[in-house]
């Protein structure tokens, strides 16, 4: 029985948290920090309910629920997870409670607020993993929008508001087109025979590989441009290192652990199964992008003076590394895509958690205004250089077998055909250690600085409350890094299965005008 | 015993665990000392019994692998999918770097208990070492290019960290990172090797690839392409031309660190690679030509820097790469027993030289100058001694250990297929240049007059330092006897463990074994007098004529510079490579691509969009029923459009 609304609960157990903590006295401070964590805590542990009954051994959605929401026009509420969703809602679950305890001292004003906005963030991300009807998706995914919004312009840094429009715009501007691209499927689904309109994603699956190619590319260019924002590919990223840099540590942590997977996560899941012949059209194109992202990032990131910043930049070019995989469309490259996502937020997760920690000591996130601080916080400093080196792409931990199945698919994709985007993008494995190791020789290593002062502050070493919250991080950077086998097996049939529908387009084009079912799951959910 | 493989490699990884965990709490330098060395003696031991159940079973049955567990692979099941486990390795290869690793980086850890005595990063020392002797076994005992790989970054990381050890110091994280980077570049062409080796292959296994490449004929242009490949990857970590420049730089790390990992064991990487990878580069005969020029160009460019270097340890490193370079210059005349012969025995005597080192550098109260140096040899006998040992070991007098194993090198580098008087020649001059540096080295020392304070009182190390010291003097007077030639009426024992290895290269080459001709006795007899002339020049100038010196500095101060300062290279690559990459991406891409055009034409459009905004103010009539309309027209005509289109 728990199987029907398990997900649900998971999604709508942060507002429920969220209203509780409402209902709190403000000036509770520690009331409420404690509630926000509990409601995330719990939240987490339900999400391991996820775990335990999902079958990676079978194919199509599952834990589906289903219940009618517009009954007219076939909009449903309609939820339900596979291998990809899985893994990214088990991450989101993962990280919120980590980033609230983690920051558990950094808001002092409006801590209710905040709290809530959290809350509600996290069901917004939730939900938009576990949609499987187009309207339920864009209403999470823009309800997301919100808090996030509220979180950068209120509990931000001296540009805010800037940082905060500049987000709220980029990311709106790209989600309308999308509005337009969903209302038109479900439009063309109700014009073939029999049809009717329809949001339902598993039915529309088979509408949009049947939409000859010019339209499919009008209709994917309006997904994937609001994909495109979020992930940031180049060269729609410049709002994310202001977003980073002004958004607080518990803001920029989600921002770069979830919600940029967001994007990623669209295109795997809508761009290309809905119009597969318009994928495998731009996926030269946006490989391209791609692999410029992974060097300018890189690049840029190495210049920094912003520490923020360099983490910022360092996203643009570590989820290059997923946008190539993705459209290489091979298994080798979506597998390392997805469990690239899973990286990166992990390890950008932690990079921001640990930047935060220090930015509370010392207020100050110019790189200049440090050196030395190894001898002062040793603790610290071997957080640091664990996280750096998974971001690094050492082998034995995380990043490494991201960055090399996504390697491997581009080298060997029959849809890219050249050898070149591997090679270029594997410059990627040379400035990463140099943008990362010359950051931690500035900030960690060298003399410490005159009378032990930072930004006029003395330093004192991580506290037990900021270990505890790096410790849990460090566990998975480990473990993904030796025995990826219990992650990417999650993920491994929805790569499998839809790397093999896209190839069966792409051998079997010009664009099949006949209905194709996408997915084993179609009729399985139909039978229901 | 070979089923217990694995505990080779977990030794020194719970050894790095443990210290790295508990090491703040433990706070005593001898459990820590016995924990960190124990470990690797244990390992020591362990092969020390597998390879004597290898001796005793025939040559064909001495070859194991075992599978441990899944590592990185697509998960998904398809066929010609990718996918790589944790797998090791015994044959007879491994098994001898294996022991070389355990053995000398035990006698190092023993060493640093006395060395690092005192030192507030004592446990985080002894962590680091053992995570290096880990990361050492995987790259040696790997079954597949991607667990080598890890390995092989791995020391990389062990390196980066021993290098910056005493972190407090500004040279030490530029050296550490100027160490990681330049690895990393070598690693790029690694990293893009495999993936050729796997769509050529379709695995990354050894015994798969080479059993496909061994039907293969020569002359194919991605076997070129992959042979090269690699080879970038050995020029970084073996500190070969171009990638050599961070070696010198990492002897800021303490001098037990530059002994093992930047001496004896991991810098000889590229070599077991290239020797675990000899049958690849059978098939492109172009590939061993380039391998075996940038050796011996190597081997002679670093030997001449060292001539005039004066900080001992410097001395010693641009040592290391020019005696890498000869193993190359092996490697590249297809000479790969004698290549990984050198490698034994350069472990041996070039640990010893910078352990010796240390003891002169500890007893000099870290002073490294070898011209404020002098007379020691009467203050630190044991060390006099051991040092001596290694110095002629190195030069290549005979009976030592570095005679047998350079001149197999210089022998083959002339009479091989793929050598040639050139070869021969290029390493005859290192070999000059390498007995007169030894000796320059020798009596600036510790020979002639004290030319140091008379407030210092040198001294002797302690029994935890020189017991290594005169174990590893044995092995470098005594460890050539496992390669004594024919024509020496030795049975070159090596080579003959190795050749199962080496037989399937052998055999695509079509190497044969050679007579016993006279040439090979000239060659010998030219050896050994190159060997004793530069000793020679090196008494007369240093301590004969001691002002000799000096004097010929003046006489060619042009070319004295040059070689004092590296031929310039740091400050060539600095500044045709370094600046132009953070100078463009600082000016051209930030402040030009990101601040200025993408973000200058977003503002710039907001602007434009705000204006239109003020103009359309006019028909906002606030009435909503209208604004629905205006809506459900515009998605009418993007719909209808989109239809026609269509049809």
């Amino acid at each position: 029985m728990i199987e029907n609304f398990i997900l649900t609960l998971t999604i709508f157990l942060p507002l429920a948290a969220g209203i509780v903590v409402l209902l709190l006295p403000s000036g509770n401070t520690r009331l409420i920090r404690m509630a926000g964590v509990a409601g995330s805590l719990v939240t987490f542990i339900v999400s391991l309910a996820l775990y335990v009954l999902f079958d990676p051994a079978r194919a199509g959605y599952q834990l589906v629920q289903h219940a009618d929401w517009i009954p007219s026009l076939n909009i449903s509420y309609l939820v339900g997870i596979d291998g990809l969703s899985l893994l990214l809602i088990l991450l989101t679950t993962f990280l919120t409670p980590l980033a609230l305890i983690g920051t558990w001292n950094s808001i002092t004003v409006r801590l209710k607020e905040y709290t809530v906005m959290v809350l509600l963030l996290e069901v917004g991300m939730i939900g938009v993993f576990a949609s499987l009807d187009l309207v339920l998706f864009y209403v999470f995914w823009e309800a997301m929008l919100i808090p996030m919004y509220f979180i950068i312009g209120i509990w931000g840094g001296q540009d805010r508001v800037y940082a905060a429009v500049k987000f709220f715009l980029f990311t709106l501007s790209g989600s309308l087109l999308m509005l337009v691209a969903i209302l038109s499927l479900g439009y063309f689904a109700s014009i073939v025979p029999n049809g009717h309109f329809t949001t339902n994603l598993v039915e529309l699956y088979q509408v949009g590989a049947s939409l000859p190619v010019n339209v499919q590319l009008w209709l994917f260019a309006a997904f994937a441009l609001s994909f495109a924002i979020k992930v940031p590919v180049f060269p729609l990223h410049t709002w994310l290192p202001d977003a980073h840099v002004q958004a607080p540590t518990a803001g920029s942590v989600i921002l770069a652990g979830v919600l940029l997977k967001m994007g990623t996560y669209g295109f795997i899941r809508f761009c290309l199964p809905l119009f597969p012949n318009a994928a495998i059209q731009s996926a030269p194109f946006f490989s391209v992008l791609a692999v410029i992202g992974i060097v300018y990032g890189a690049l840029v990131a190495m210049v920094q003076t912003d520490i923020k910043k360099l983490v910022a930049y360092s996203s643009v070019s570590h989820l290059g590394f997923v946008v190539l995989g993705i459209f290489s469309l091979t298994e080798e490259g979506m597998q390392g895509a997805i469990i690239q996502m899973v990286n990166h937020g992990l390890s950008t997760g932690a990079l921001f958690l640990l930047v935060g920690m220090i930015y509370d000591r010392t207020h100050t996130r110019e790189i200049k205004a440090y050196g030395g601080v190894a001898r002062l916080m040793p603790v610290y400093a071997a957080f640091l250089l664990i996280i750096s080196l998974s971001s690094i792409g050492l082998p034995g931990l995380n990043g490494f077998v991201g960055e090399f199945l996504v390697l491997l698919g581009a080298f060997r994709s029959v849809t890219l055909q050249s050898p070149a985007y591997a090679a270029v993008a594997g410059l990627g494995v040379i400035f990463s250690a140099v943008y990362l190791l010359w950051m931690y020789q500035r900030v960690m290593l060298g003399p410490v600085r005159e009378g032990g002062l930072y930004g006029g502050h003395k330093l004192t070493d991580l506290t037990k409350r900021e270990i505890a919250t790096l410790i849990p991080i460090v566990i998975f950077v480990a473990w993904i890094g030796v025995y990826p086998r219990t992650f990417l097996s999650q993920s491994a049939l929805v790569s499998k299965r839809t790397v093999e529908y896209l190839q069966g387009v792409q051998r079997s084009a010009p664009a099949p005008l006949t209905m194709r079912a996408a997915d084993g799951s179609m009729q399985e959910l139909r039978s229901r | 015993m070979i089923a217990y493989t694995p505990l080779l490699v977990l030794f020194p990884l719970a050894g790095f665990l443990f210290l790295g965990l508990a090491g703040p709490r433990l706070r005593n330098e001898k459990l820590i000392g016995i924990i960190g060395s124990g470990m690797v003696g244990l390992s020591f031991a362990l092969a020390l019994g597998i390879l004597m159940q290898m001796l005793g079973s025939a040559p064909e049955e001495r070859k194991a692998v075992v599978e441990l567990f899944p590592w990185i692979s697509s998960f998904t099941g398809t066929m010609g999918s990718f996918s790589v486990s944790v797998a090791y390795q015994i044959d007879q290869l491994s098994i001898l770097m294996t022991l070389i690793v355990t053995g000398v980086g035990f006698l190092i850890h023993v060493y640093s208990i006395g060395y690092m005595h005192g030192d507030r990063g004592f446990w985080r020392f002894f962590s680091y070492l053992n995570l290096f002797i880990f990361a050492m076994l995987n790259l040696v005992l790997a079954d597949n290019f991607l667990l080598m790989f890890l390995g092989w970054e791995g020391v990389g990381l062990c390196s980066y960290l021993l290098i910056g050890f005493w972190y407090e110091k500004k040279f030490t994280g530029d050296a550490a990172k100027k160490a990681f980077v330049v690895n990393r570049i070598g690693d790029f062409g690694f990293i893009l090797a495999m993936l050729l080796i796997f769509v050529t292959f379709g695995s990354l296994r050894f015994d798969t690839v080479f059993a496909a490449a061994s039907i293969l004929s020569p002359g194919r242009t991605v076997m070129v392409w992959i042979t090269l490949l690699l080879f970038l990857g050995a020029t970084g970590k073996s500190a070969q031309i171009p990638l050599y420049v961070w070696l010198p730089d990492a002897m800021a790390g303490p001098t037990p660190v530059s002994a093992l990992i930047h001496a004896a064991t991991m810098v000889t990487a590229g070599v077991y690679m290239i020797a675990r990878c000899s049958l690849l580069y059978a098939l492109a005969p172009v590939s061993l030509e380039v391998v075996a020029s940038v050796g011996a160009a190597t081997a002679v460019f670093a030997a001449t820097i060292g001539l005039v270097q004066n900080d001992i340890k410097k001395v010693l490193a641009y040592s290391t790469i020019s005696q890498l370079g000869y193993m190359f210059l092996a490697m590249g005349v297809a000479a790969f027993g004698a290549g990984i012969f050198h490698l034994m025995t350069h472990a041996f005597f070039k640990a010893l030289l910078f352990l010796g080192s240390g003891a002169v550098i500890h007893a000099m109260h870290e002073e490294q100058d070898i011209q404020k140096m002098g007379g020691l040899k009467k203050h630190l006998p044991v060390t006099y001694w051991t040092f001596v040992v290694g110095a002629v070991a190195i030069a290549g007098i005979p009976p030592f250990a570095g005679f047998f194993s350079k001149d197999e090198i210089l022998w083959k580098a002339f009479s091989s297929d793929f050598g040639s008087w050139v070869l021969w020649l290029l390493g005859a001059l290192g070999a000059v240049m390498t007995a007169f540096y030894m000796g320059r080295l020798v009596f600036l020392t510790f020979e002639g007059k004290e030319r140091f304070g008379h407030d210092l009182h040198p001294h002797e190390a302690p029994k935890t330092m020189t017991v290594p010291l005169m174990i590893l003097a044995v092995l470098s007077a005594v460890g050539g006897f496992l390669g004594v030639p024919k024509s020496l009426l030795g049975s070159n024992a090596i080579e003959h463990w190795l050749e199962p290895i080496f037989d399937p290269a052998n055999h695509k080459l079509l190497i044969t074994e050679h007579d016993i001709v006279w040439s090979e006795y000239v060659l010998m007899a030219v050896s050994v007098a190159i060997a004793a002339g530069g000793i020679y020049v090196a008494w007369v100038m240093y301590l004969k004529r001691t002002g000799m010196a000096d004097r010929l500095a003046a006489r060619f101060s042009r070319i004295h510079r040059v070689l004092l300062n590296k031929y310039y290279v740091d400050e060539i690559y600095d500044a045709s490579v370094v600046n132009p990459i953070v100078t463009i991406s600082d000016e051209y891409l930030w402040k030009g691509v990101d601040t200025t055009i993408i973000d200058g034409s977003i503002n710039g459009s907001a602007r434009g969009i705000g204006a239109i905004g003020s103009a359309l103010r006019r028909i906002q009539t606030g009435v909503a029923q209208s604004y629905a309309v205006v809506f459900v027209g515009g998605i009418v005509l993007v719909v209808g459009w989109l239809l026609l289109q269509s049809h």
